[in-house]
């Protein structure tokens, strides 16, 4: 109402008053959409993201989330991985990953589980309302909290095509960030069996990510591990649900 | 489906085939969803050193569910994980009895490694599922988990895991008398290889991990007269998939 008022103030010139008052419509025009559906975007889609840990030993530390469309690569095999995906790797902190993300034009929105690590036979689950594109793409990243540099997670997954009630799920596989050493030495690793370091930005690793070999542990050997055999994982750690609710 | 709502399909089926006879029917109404499709599934056993117990292969719905990866695992699956029992699963009304479309030990015992076994199922269902015991352990499982089979002419191939029913203590002890009991705290029923030991304290304590999970895999030593582990670590670990299963669709 007050653009109305304005556009009566008579000091305009009939030009500029013809200009607002386009302006002016276009906006109300533009509104009027969103005011015929109580304010929410009819392109709204909203995915509840669920991880379930699968492992025996192994806490989950909070998601990583992003949502994007396939220009995004969170991380290659074989390729070194970033500093924010090191960071979440080495320390469980999703924050640096999420933040690299954000910098990203074809990353959507991005978010991290708000409940902390979740341990063996618990899950999590996140809710997201995006502006729904047939290409939407889905990576979530978490890490192995009794390991040196272990995460599992799943990226690029095609999320866009889903109709509203449509659920699928997929099982996620262990990576090597191969920026720390695999020494399970208790002063290196974060978790509940260690309570030793996290981030350590000197990478005496491969430094290119890898599919991870597991861990070793005191019970097999390695006597220096703070690991024992409950920690250990085979292939795949985790399975991921996405519903479309909206 | 219950076998309630499984014997109504059924009996769909024979009037659309008692229509088909009497009227002629199109072609088109002849593909319906009641026809009944054969399904040939081998499985394959790719591990090293395991057996399979008899193997239960059973078709049904898309809202059937025999185990849920991540979900607890009902005292039938309990059954089949820690002694390689079918008979509760046979008595649920998810599997129902043996029928056409659900088969038990189609290898007639167990199924060693490298070797295959195939159970043709004729069926208007639409999902798959199959599971056995993985031996010698407390109670991993190999699951194919309500897999949807296409209804078009074609073989489709799955690679399975070996799951961890989640309800017993991997201390890998091989039971050395007595009949295999779901009450047991521990205790694998059976080395079928003959190439176990004797005489392990145990590995594990309780699982931490009380739902169906990925199976960590065996620890095993070697020592074949003591030490923590019956098994024997160059013999009966594996890495997943431990199965293949081949469906054969003949519509």
């Amino acid at each position: 109402m007050r653009f109305f008022q304005q556009k009566q103030h008579p000091h305009l010139s009939s030009y500029l008053a013809i200009t607002v008052i386009s302006a002016i419509l276009l906006t109300l025009s533009a509104c009027g959409d969103s005011d015929n559906n109580d304010n929410t975007s009819n392109n709204d889609a909203t995915y509840d993201i669920t991880v379930y840990n699968l492992t025996n030993g192994q806490p989950f530390t909070p998601l990583g989330i992003v949502v994007h469309d396939s220009a995004y690569m969170p991380w290659q095999l074989g390729e070194t991985v970033t500093m924010g995906l090191e960071t979440l790797a080495e320390s469980g902190d999703p924050s640096a990953f999420l933040t690299e993300a954000n910098a990203d034009s074809a990353v959507v929105m991005s978010t991290s589980s708000s409940n902390g690590p979740f341990g063996p036979g618990n899950s999590e689950t996140v809710s997201i309302t995006v502006d729904h594109a047939a290409s939407l793409q889905l990576t979530v990243a978490s890490m192995l909290a009794n390991t040196n540099d272990a995460f599992t997670g799943i990226r690029n997954w095609n999320i866009g095509e889903l109709a509203v009630g449509d659920s699928v799920s997929t099982m996620a596989r262990v990576y090597d960030a191969g920026t720390e050493a695999n020494n399970e030495t208790a002063g290196s690793m974060p978790g509940p069996a260690a309570m030793g370091e996290g981030f350590n930005v000197v990478r005496d690793d491969l430094d290119r990510l890898a599919v991870h070999s597991g861990v070793v542990t005191a019970d097999d050997g390695l006597l220096t591990s703070a690991l024992n055999e409950s920690h250990r994982w085979l292939g795949q750690a985790a399975k991921v649900m996405v519903t479309r609710t909206q | 489906m219950t076998g309630n709502t499984r014997s109504t399909a059924r009996n769909g089926f024979r009037k659309h085939s008692l229509a088909l006879a009497l009227a002629g029917l199109t072609t088109a109404f002849a593909a319906s969803a009641t026809q009944a499709a054969t399904w040939d599934v081998t499985i394959t056993n790719l591990t090293n050193g395991n057996h399979f117990t008899p193997l239960l292969v059973t078709a049904h719905d898309h809202d059937t569910h025999l185990f849920q990866v991540g979900m607890p695992a009902a005292l039938p699956i309990e059954h089949m994980a820690e002694c390689g029992h079918l008979d509760p699963l046979l008595a649920t009304p998810e599997v129902g009895a043996i029928d056409a479309d659900t088969i038990a030990n189609p290898a007639t015992g167990l199924l060693a490694p490298g070797a295959s076994t195939t159970a043709m199922l004729v069926t208007t269902e639409t999902h798959l599922s199959v599971v056995a015991m993985v031996l010698p352990t407390n109670d991993a499982f190999l699951g194919l988990e309500s897999q949807h089979i296409p209804n078009e002419a074609g073989t489709y191939t799955y690679y399975v895991n070996a799951y961890d029913a989640g309800t017993e203590a991997n201390d890998e002890v091989l039971m050395t008398a007595g009949a295999c009991s779901y009450t047991d705290s521990g205790m694998m029923p059976g080395a079928p290889g003959m190439d176990a030991g004797t005489n392990g304290t145990g590995v594990a304590t309780a699982d931490s991990n009380a739902m169906i999970h990925v199976h960590r895999g065996v620890l095993g030593d070697q020592d074949t007269a003591g030490g923590n582990s019956d098994l024997d670590s160059t013999i009966h670990r594996w890495q997943n998939p431990v199965a293949k299963i081949t469906v054969t669709v003949t519509p």
